[in-house]
């Protein structure tokens, strides 16, 4: 039953043939019994079955509130909860209980979702591994599958059982493998240079990024505010597209999301691929990937192509540059957000109190991590008078140059782009470890950063059935047009593979 | 009492800088030299901590230095992708609020309906400047 997709766990439950109590019940005997992986912070147990019990009686009387009633969700603790601990996985708000709701917490509650918990993320969402938060790593839960354990036992011979795991990804590691490994049918992440999708290629799950203003970000901890985004993460694309449609739409306490109405839509049942033109940006065969990756790639592409799609080789110009423009710009916003922690309103407080800006000063070092100052500092530097020009504003305008090359692109008939998410699979721990944060995220982020920065990009990551460990495949399409179209693309690609 | 508490929290941190500019390489050929980093850490609020911390933004800004070869002349800034519209704003009415209570909730000191904040107006001591309090 935990293995269901979201549709078919909700038809049961619609035909009565599990409980939403029951449901909830399985999901947080797996999520102890998952509890190695960390990827759960805080488990709201009490909450679930609260919710579940409602859930129920609704069932009962026949007034359910539709997809997402009695199904259990996770959302990632970087999301305000009301009355739930959320923390970013930092000291900094370690013991912080917001007294709202993020907007799209709230939706999801309000369609009858059971919360299962908040899971674990890097600090602030800032990297690649989810290996960075103070309540430790996320495992990857394929590091315990079958095809993994037996490739490690004809490797090295005597080496402890759970010393070679893999990580997630991340930063929304802990929501991409609560998902991967049943305890939820889905779950929030956030996605600012790739921080939904990356996890989601790692641990073999769909991943996806709505378009910058299509969901509102309210309660989401902000970490850059024009690239953040909220994702959503699940087992299949149909699963993405119901969550999608519950929490997509202009929300007034949002006022970066866009006021076009949202249609309601479904997944067409069957693709004709045969009137899509797919991109590959030949830019992106980076000499970093894995072959592994580039065959994959390969692989669909020609999938879809004997399909009878029309698959082009396209160029995005600015693609080289798009990590340092995306860096300059993550740690620049970043200083700015961060400013907001200073022990006075929330939040962690040190006990200095000779002045205000040695107790802020000495409350922000131990609240922060390494990571966290360090881009704040960076941010810093390049918000320095002398450097504003050269770096923020040089950067803002290479942003547009990058945004151009994609509105080029799309508007030369391509409907959707085809691209590898991250260069390889998913890497041992003791491996990532090897390169500190920053470079990790830079060498990581290059091929989803991109699309943040244009914006208006739809993005996911889908995984590759059968696959022996998870592979993903990046597929992008742009449109100004209402929603039902923007997903025209997706929908069909989708369906096919 | 608490002065001397303060003291020894300052002492550690005033320490660490000097000991640790003092030994800045002159010879360094980085960006970020001892005044930068003062400035920094004033603005910031938050200080380096290390040397390695100096040399992680070096090669920080190394990286982003990969962005002249970019030719921008005639492009414009892009602050945002929804450049293209309007900004909502709601209508100025208020809906909600009165929550003092809740929000005071979280903060550690918090004295009536008031955040407790220590002395302001008192900048962080300079790094040749002798210890500050010495004479309490």
């Amino acid at each position: 039953m935990l293995g269901r997709t979201l549709r078919e766990v909700s038809t049961a439950l619609k035909q009565g043939h599990i409980t939403p109590t029951e449901l909830c019940q399985k999901c947080l005997s797996l999520i102890k019994k998952t509890k190695f992986l960390n990827a759960y912070i805080t488990v709201s147990e009490e909450v679930a079955l609260k919710q579940a019990e409602e859930s129920e009686k609704r069932y009962k009387k026949g007034h359910s509130l539709g997809d997402l009633d009695g199904i259990p969700v996770a959302v990632k603790d970087n999301f305000s909860t009301s009355s739930i601990e959320t923390t970013c996985a930092s000291n900094m708000l370690k013991g912080y209980v917001p007294p709202y709701n993020a907007t799209v917490v709230q939706k999801l509650l309000d369609k009858g979702a059971v919360l299962m918990g908040k899971t674990n993320l890097d600090e602030f969402a800032m990297g690649s591994g989810s290996t960075d938060g103070v309540f430790g790593p996320v495992k990857n839960p394929w590091s315990y599958s079958k095809q993994y354990r037996e490739k490690r036992k004809q490797k090295a011979h005597g080496e402890n059982e759970d010393s070679n795991w893999l990580i997630t990804g991340g930063s929304s590691g802990g929501s991409a493998a609560a998902v991967a490994a049943f305890t939820c049918f889905a779950a929030l992440g956030s996605d600012t240079g790739g921080s939904t999708r990356n996890p989601a290629a790692h641990c073999g799950v769909v991943g996806f990024k709505p378009s910058y203003g299509l969901v509102s970000r309210h309660g989401l901890i902000p970490l850059v505010n024009s690239m953040d985004v909220p994702g959503i993460l699940t087992r299949c694309v149909d699963d993405a597209a119901i969550v999608l449609g519950m929490l997509a739409g202009h929300d007034p306490k949002d006022s970066t999301t866009i006021q076009d109405p949202v249609k309601p839509f479904t997944l067409p049942t069957s693709a004709d691929v045969n009137k899509l033109c797919i991109g590959i940006p030949k830019e992106y065969l980076a000499p970093e990937l894995s072959s592994e990756v580039r065959s994959f790639w390969s692989k669909a592409a020609n999938l879809f192509e004997s399909e009878g799609a029309k698959v082009i080789e396209v160029s995005l110009p600015h693609t080289s540059y798009s990590i340092v423009c995306y860096h300059v710009l993550c740690t620049s916003e970043v200083a700015s957000n961060m400013a907001r922690f200073d022990g006075l309103e929330y939040g962690h407080r040190c006990d200095i109190n000779v002045s205000t800006e040695a107790m802020y000063a000495a409350t922000r070092r131990e609240g922060f991590n390494d990571v966290v100052r360090g881009r704040i500092l960076s941010g810093n530097f390049f918000l320095l008078k002398e450097n504003y020009e050269n770096y923020f504003i040089k950067a803002q305008k290479v942003r547009r140059l990058i945004a151009n090359d994609f509105v080029n692109v799309f508007n030369s008939g391509v409907d959707v782009l085809l691209t590898p998410t991250t260069l390889s699979e998913a890497v041992p721990y003791l491996e990532f470890i090897k390169e500190d944060n920053r470079t990790r995220s830079a060498q990581d982020d290059i091929f989803t950063q991109a699309v943040n920065m244009a914006g208006e990009n739809l993005t996911s990551a889908i995984p590759e059935p059968h696959a022996k460990e998870p592979e993903q495949l990046h597929v992008t399409s742009f449109s100004y047009l209402p929603m039902t179209n923007e997903l025209a693309g997706i929908i069909e690609t989708f369906v096919v593979t | 009492m608490w002065a001397r508490a303060v003291k020894l929290g300052l002492r550690s941190w005033v320490g660490w800088r000097r000991g640790f500019t003092s030994k800045v390489d002159p010879q360094r050929s980085g960006r970020v030299t001892a005044e930068v980093i003062e400035h920094m850490e004033r603005l910031a609020l938050v200080d380096f901590g290390s040397q390695e911390a100096v040399a992680r933004l070096e090669k920080a800004i190394a990286f982003a230095d990969r962005l002249r070869a970019v030719d921008t002349d005639g492009v414009e800034p892009m602050e945002s992708v929804l450049e293209d519209r309007c900004l909502y704003l709601r209508s100025d009415n208020v809906v909600e609020g009165n929550c003092a209570e809740e929000l005071l909730q979280n903060a550690h000191r918090v004295v009536e309906e008031y955040f407790v904040a220590p002395p302001g107006n008192i900048s962080l001591p300079k790094q040749d400047e002798q210890e500050p309090f010495s004479h309490i």
